[in-house]
């Protein structure tokens, strides 16, 4: 009798207990039903502002800075006289301000050709789901590049001008893809062979191999006329360079291996004459680090 | 005997959730939190929690979407999102409980109490019992508990490799005030 009794109040407390969470189901669907549309932007679709050399869809964030360095070595096939190019370095630095979410501008100077660059780009569109759908992000971006070197030019004859149509989408927490129609022209170009106008197709990606590590590729294809030899005799060729990202915490870490040594859209969509085949392959990295001036995080900072 | 403790718990059980139409909610509620490290402090808030509440059974459910917290230094938000909590696998956290006192909810007044339930973040579910204020005033209710999470006890990793060192538990503060439930289906 105790124990058929126990095990009614048993059985009645299961039931209630089931009960409570057929309740609380209920309620979380109630909820579910309120909860307000919104739309859910994809975000990350890269670490960094660049894919390697080039730009990616990411703009920096509403009062941040970005500082952004970037080295590259020489090439690998100097030898060990040259310690495989490392004795020699070139570098850029960068400051990026985010003026809004989705507008950037900057400026940087490079060491190679000692050139000054300016830079803006917007956000046009953003992948997203929800009440908006789009597929995919679209980020324009231009810049202005001026390679102070030659003391004799005028300022018109150093300058250049690179636009681009950033778009990629962000196929998977671990996949993004990105396709990069560019349009380069130089008021002045290097051989009397050349044209001052270049079209580009950039392609870039990264692959997540971890929460905080990606492998990183980009190719700019240029449609430049075969053959076509700089004023040092080389010929040109297209930029490839493979690398991966390592995130800590505030700064974003690029190690690659590429085969241009300018670090702006003019040097290596326009500049390129090393090749991957002969072995002028550079080791080069990009250190970013972002500073927050949102009011905010002010008193945040100790 | 049997029979009878059983209808009448299953009666009366059910009744409750059958009377349930004393029902408040928000989807508006404030959860904020905050971590102290030696370089710089993390701090962040949603303002789109939502609760809902049965005066009728004490049931409550919180939820709210990770993505939706708002951090001042945005580096930050993305490294929550994207390496701690990973909100694109796990978009929610969720408490579904009880509350723990027999309440007046007619009476305006404000009384300490507890609520025991199931508390699931980053997709690790913790029984927990949270303690915190209820305020009942004209037509509305409000909820405010602190607590704190373990980061451990969620399986959210903090990497060795990070610079910056990130307190193993995080002050939760949350801020609810809800209102007489209102389907918008």
């Amino acid at each position: 009798m105790c124990m058929k009794a126990l095990a009614s109040v048993v059985t009645a407390w299961l039931l209630m207990s089931t009960i409570d969470v057929k309740a609380q189901e209920d309620l979380t669907k109630m909820l579910e039903e309120n909860e307000p549309k919104t739309t859910d932007y994809t975000t990350a679709t890269f670490k960094g502002t660049r894919i390697i050399n080039g730009h990616s869809v990411e703009t920096v964030k509403k009062n941040h800075l970005d500082f952004i360095i970037h080295h590259r070595f020489d090439r690998l096939n100097s030898g060990a006289y040259n310690l495989f190019g490392l004795d020699y370095s070139t570098i850029r630095l960068g400051f990026e301000y985010g003026l809004t979410d989705n507008i950037t501008i900057g400026f940087g100077r490079s060491s190679v050709q000692k050139t000054f660059d300016f830079l803006a780009k917007a956000k046009l569109l953003r992948q997203s789901t929800g009440t908006r759908n789009i597929p995919f992000s679209v980020t324009a971006f231009a810049s202005s590049v001026i390679e102070t070197l030659d003391k004799d030019l005028t300022t018109q004859d150093k300058t250049s001008y690179c636009t681009q149509l950033l778009i990629a989408r962000k196929f998977s927490e671990r996949l993004s893809l990105q396709l990069n129609p560019t349009f380069l022209y130089r008021n002045r170009v290097a051989t009397a062979a050349q044209e001052r106008a270049l079209f580009a197709l950039g392609f870039g990606g990264r692959m997540k191999l971890n929460k905080r590590l990606s492998l990183n590729a980009e190719y700019y294809w240029a449609f430049r006329e075969k053959d076509l030899e700089n004023a040092l005799g080389d010929p040109y060729g297209n930029s490839l360079a493979i690398g991966v990202d390592i995130e800590t915490g505030g700064h974003v870490f690029q190690l690659h291996f590429t085969n241009s040594s300018g670090m702006v859209e003019k040097q290596f969509i326009g500049d390129t004459s090393g090749s991957w085949g002969k072995g002028d392959i550079r080791w080069g990295f990009n250190v970013s680090r972002t500073f927050s001036f949102d009011k905010r995080a002010k008193g945040m900072m100790k | 005997m049997k029979t009878i403790v059983l209808i009448f718990s299953v009666s009366f059980a059910s009744l409750g959730y059958l009377k349930a139409q004393n029902l408040y909610s928000t989807s508006n509620g404030e959860t904020s939190f905050f971590s102290e490290t030696p370089v710089e402090n993390i701090a962040a808030v949603n303002k789109f929690g939502q609760a809902i509440l049965n005066t009728s059974t004490n049931d409550i459910v919180v939820q709210m979407n990770m993505k939706q917290f708002d951090f001042p230094n945005k580096l930050m938000q993305e490294h929550f999102n994207e390496n701690y909590i990973e909100s694109a696998k796990y978009p929610k956290a969720v408490f579904k409980g009880k509350i723990n006192e027999k309440i007046d909810f007619t009476k305006n007044g404000t009384y300490d109490i507890s609520a025991t339930g199931d508390f699931n973040l980053h997709g690790v579910s913790k029984p927990r019992t949270f303690k915190g204020k209820i305020t009942i005033a004209q037509g509305s209710i409000g909820l405010t508990t602190d607590f704190e999470v373990a980061l451990t006890e969620h399986n959210i990793e903090v990497p060795k490799v990070v610079f910056m060192k990130i307190a193993q538990t995080i002050q939760v503060k949350n801020k609810y005030s809800l209102a007489p439930y209102v389907s918008k289906k």
